[in-house]
């Protein structure tokens, strides 16, 4: 007997608002990549929860393939972020506005 | 109240403050610590629903591999403390009022969903068990995530090389 779903479900939701909040709010793009980690963290707390509940291992299977992207997602946007970086010296995504006329 | 639900109550709170701290901090390095903190707590979460493996992996990879990751890169960046976005009421105050109304109906369908009151029983599953279900049923996907790590390592490392480059070309054009 732990706790019912919902409470779950509560806690993966605020965390994923801060994920959001993170992502949209903070004026660095390391940080906006961290409010995506946030986000996908959540999303694996449910699915476990989920897995538990309905006692399908499925859930679990994919909180496996949610870690393989984070990781993934994760080297590329920081190499994105490296080589960005290097071109423009600055971390503000407000800098980037090469295409704009 | 059952001992396991205490736990759960204790974790979720330690892992709401250490993620708000997180978001919130200037210094990134802060926000770096704190959120290891939290994805501890999410891998004593996924112990407690049962997920041994899982929470193992959670720390290895989570709490491990990216955060060292985001260390490395802000050390090797000079990153000066980033303040919050200073945005207008006029850019907030949509948001904000669509952020309440999602939090009212996700509330509202949570709490009147009759299958969202179930207590979740406690179970364990063995690595070995998932391990066999893992490669027995998902071998293709397991094959295509490690695929797509592949194409992210060259992906990767075809950007760092892609300055280098582009470097060695400025340094030839001062020379």
């Amino acid at each position: 007997m732990i706790v019912p779903y919902s409470h779950i479900l509560m806690l993966a939701g605020i965390l994923f608002a801060m994920g959001v909040f993170c992502a949209v709010a903070r004026r660095n793009l390391i940080m906006m990549l961290i409010g995506v980690e946030i986000m996908l963290n959540a999303a694996g707390l449910v699915f476990v929860a989920a897995a538990l509940r309905w006692q399908q291992l499925e859930g679990q299977v994919f909180v496996l393939f949610i870690f393989a992207i984070a990781a993934a997602e994760v080297s590329v946007g920081l190499a994105l972020i490296v080589y960005a970086y290097r071109r423009t010296g600055s971390l503000d995504p407000e800098t980037y506005n090469i295409l704009k006329w | 109240m059952t001992i396991y639900a205490a736990i759960f109550y204790i974790l979720a709170g330690v892992i709401l403050v250490a993620t708000g701290l997180a978001i919130t901090r200037r210094n990134l390095v802060h926000s770096i610590v704190y959120l290891v903190i939290s994805f501890f707590g999410s891998a004593m979460l996924y112990y407690l629903f049962g997920a041994p493996l899982l929470a193992a992996l959670e720390i290895i990879i989570y709490a491990g591999a990216i955060m060292v990751l985001f260390l490395f890169i802000i050390m090797m960046l000079r990153v000066e403390p980033s303040a919050l976005r200073k945005p207008t009421l006029r850019q907030w105050l949509p948001a904000g009022v669509l952020g309440l109304i999602y939090i009212a109906v996700a509330i509202l369908v949570v709490t009147t969903d009759p299958g969202s009151q179930t207590i979740l029983e406690t179970a364990l599953v063995r690595p070995r068990v998932f391990g066999r279900f893992l490669f027995q049923r998902y071998w293709l996907s397991v094959e295509i995530v490690s695929f797509l790590l592949l194409i992210a390592l060259i992906g990767a490392l075809y950007l760092g090389k892609a300055f280098a480059k582009e470097s060695g070309d400025q340094k030839e054009d001062q020379a």
